[in-house]
């Protein structure tokens, strides 16, 4: 089942506890530096909008790695990068038109969300339900999807 | 239908793999004339530096991967292709027949005309097996000039630092990755590069190479003293390779195979793809894009298309991406701008930063960043998108560096 996280950015309120939670069970720091979920603020209209990778289905980071370090996790269609494949080439960091893949200059690799493997700690540790794990078809997933085509390199058409 | 694929690296696996999805009968013959198993040469910087074996330059990992998707991987050389009679001539005359072709035969690299540069001692670093040679001569401390500061020598100079060699570096034109930045960020890389302990020579030109009396290399200039070297590396631009369609049918353009929008050659059932195509640049026109991601978007695009499929290539942004001893640098599209197109920078060159954003109306169409790491794709999404900036271009010319916010903002995500 493909299951994405699902933002809600009027229930959230910038406390950035998702970012921590992200960083310590990624990198066992609290440090949002090291997050792969970020909370934008808006300073002007007093708003937050959290934003990490939607697992798209045009994978783009995937398709772009020289050396097959990211596959889909079968079980809920992650894109994950194999920290003991991946050389560090920054080609999928430039070629996810989402800026959602990062790279990461301590360990030579890159980062990107992995849904916890099926339990993401951003959504346990959001106070306020800002963000939600769902199945990809109930979500608002769509209209992402819809904003991706438009930055995909081929048309659709028999694709 | 029997589908024959022409070079067997990042293009032509991708289009493999994606021709079966799409046509899972269909006979596919994947011929690549380098001994080794399909590897990404991308990958090899980070064998000379010592981060992976030639293992982890593997295309595929998974054992038994091709045969497992009955794609039959040939070790050939396509000598000649015969449109008319479907057919492509293998290196020992055998004879293979088609349905459609995939030409994925990928560039090479050229030595310029410089006397001395098929001495002992100076090699490419294209293949696997130069980076054998290259790395059996980079020892720690070794004499080692690289020739040529473009985009692939970049990459290379990255991982003979790590090898700990001295390194000079001889760039004809004024600045490093002179096709990939300009002055600004081009000399500020220099300047990083200088501070690291590296020789870095602009406008100067390598006249010549003799042996010298201890048994290395000495490279001459045409300014300055000339240097010792236990090794050099030429990486002074690449070519694509079409030598087996010489006196053939098949359209060129700019040294490479002309396609069309479906990455269709002249030829009715021929397409190419990759390094060796010359295709519908995003940003304009047609251009040979000899890069990964590239490769991998005309792979896909054409299979779909030879299995039968409608698709339409948008074309390529020419994007690169490069670390040069820890100061990591990103270009994106048209960054030169256009004719009444706005411009912003930001440049501090104490920190090593600078952003450099080029627009048409109110649409970003090309970029420049140095000492970026975070969010950095969102520039090609922003370019990709086409999309109207509004009251953000306003925002991002006043600071350029809030590509990601501006961004977030303007997609779904803020809604
Ligand atoms: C050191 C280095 C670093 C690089 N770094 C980057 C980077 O950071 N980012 C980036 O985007 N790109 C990078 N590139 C470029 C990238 O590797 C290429 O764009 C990519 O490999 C192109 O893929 P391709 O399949 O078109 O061609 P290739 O990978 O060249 O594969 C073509 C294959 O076809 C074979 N072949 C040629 N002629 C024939 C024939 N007649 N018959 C049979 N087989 C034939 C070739 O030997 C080769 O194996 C780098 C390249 C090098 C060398």
């Amino acid at each position: 089942m493909q299951k994405s996280l699902v933002i809600y950015p009027d229930k959230c309120t910038g406390c950035l506890q998702c970012e921590l939670a992200c960083s310590y069970q990624a990198e066992g720091v609290f440090n949002p530096a090291k997050s792969r979920i970020k909370v934008f603020n808006f300073h002007d209209q007093g708003r937050f909008v959290p934003y990490t990778c939607t697992q798209c289905d045009e994978a783009w980071c995937l398709h772009a790695c020289p050396v097959d370090a990211i596959t889909v996790d079968m079980t809920n269609g992650a894109k994950v990068v194999s920290d003991d494949v991946c050389v560090g080439c920054k080609v999928c960091t430039i070629a996810c038109p989402f800026g959602t893949v990062n790279y990461n200059q301590a360990t030579g690799k890159v980062i990107k969300c992995d849904l916890c493997g099926g339990d993401p700690e951003c959504v346990k540790a959001c106070p306020t339900d800002a963000i939600a794990y769902m199945d990809a078809d109930l979500t608002g997933l769509e209209k992402m999807r819809a904003w991706a085509a438009k930055t995909d390199a081929a048309l659709q058409a028999g694709a | 239908m029997k589908y024959v694929i022409a070079g067997a690296g990042p293009a032509g696996v991708i289009a493999a793999e994606t021709l079966r999805k799409a046509d899972p009968k269909g006979t596919i013959v994947l011929i690549g004339d380098e001994p080794e198993a399909p590897y990404s040469r991308m990958a090899i910087p980070y064998v000379l530096s010592g981060g992976i074996g030639e293992d982890g330059t593997r295309l595929r990992k998974t054992p038994g991967h091709f045969k497992n998707l009955s794609i039959h991987v040939l070790r050939d050389r396509v000598a000649k292709v015969l449109p008319k009679k479907r057919q492509v001539i293998l290196a020992g005359g055998a004879k293979t027949p088609f349905d459609r072709l995939l030409i994925a035969t990928g560039s090479r690299p050229v030595k310029p005309p410089v006397p001395g540069l098929n001495l002992t001692g100076v090699h490419h670093c294209w293949t696997l097996a130069d980076a054998r040679n290259i790395a059996e001569l980079a020892q720690p401390g070794a004499d080692v000039v690289l020739m040529g500061a473009g985009f692939i020598g970049c990459i290379i100079l990255e991982s003979l630092l790590a090898r700990g060699v001295n390194l000079t570096v001889i760039e004809m034109e004024d600045r490093m990755v002179p096709r990939m930045m300009n002055e600004t960020a081009g000399n500020m890389l220099k300047s990083w590069c200088q501070k690291k302990g590296v020789a870095v020579k602009t406008k100067t030109r390598v006249t010549g190479v003799k042996k010298s009396n201890a048994g290395g290399l000495t490279v001459h200039l045409n300014k300055g003293r000339p240097v010792n070297a236990a090794l050099i590396v030429v990486a002074t631009g690449v070519k694509s390779n079409t030598g087996f369609l010489k006196g053939g049918s098949v359209r060129m353009q700019d040294g490479g195979v002309a396609v069309d929008d479906h990455l269709q050659s002249s030829i009715d059932g021929i397409y190419a793809a990759g390094d060796v195509a010359c295709g519908p640049d995003f940003s304009g026109g047609w251009a040979v894009h000899a890069i990964q991601p590239t490769a991998a978007e005309h792979g896909r695009i054409a299979a779909i298309n030879m299995a039968g499929g409608d698709a339409r290539y948008q074309g390529s942004l020419i994007m690169n991406v490069l670390d040069t001893a820890g100061l990591i640098s990103a270009s994106f599209g048209n960054w030169p701008g256009v004719n009444g197109g706005d411009i912003a920078e930001t440049v501090d060159k104490g920190h090593f930063r600078y952003t450099r954003l080029a627009f048409e109306d109110d649409r970003l169409i090309g970029a420049l960043t140095l000492g970026l790491t975070e969010h950095v794709g969102v520039i090609r999404g922003l370019i990709q998108s086409r999309i109207s900036l509004g009251p953000w271009k306003k925002k991002l010319i006043a600071n350029p560096s809030s590509v990601m916010e501006a961004y977030v903002a303007l997609s779904p995500a803020a809604a």
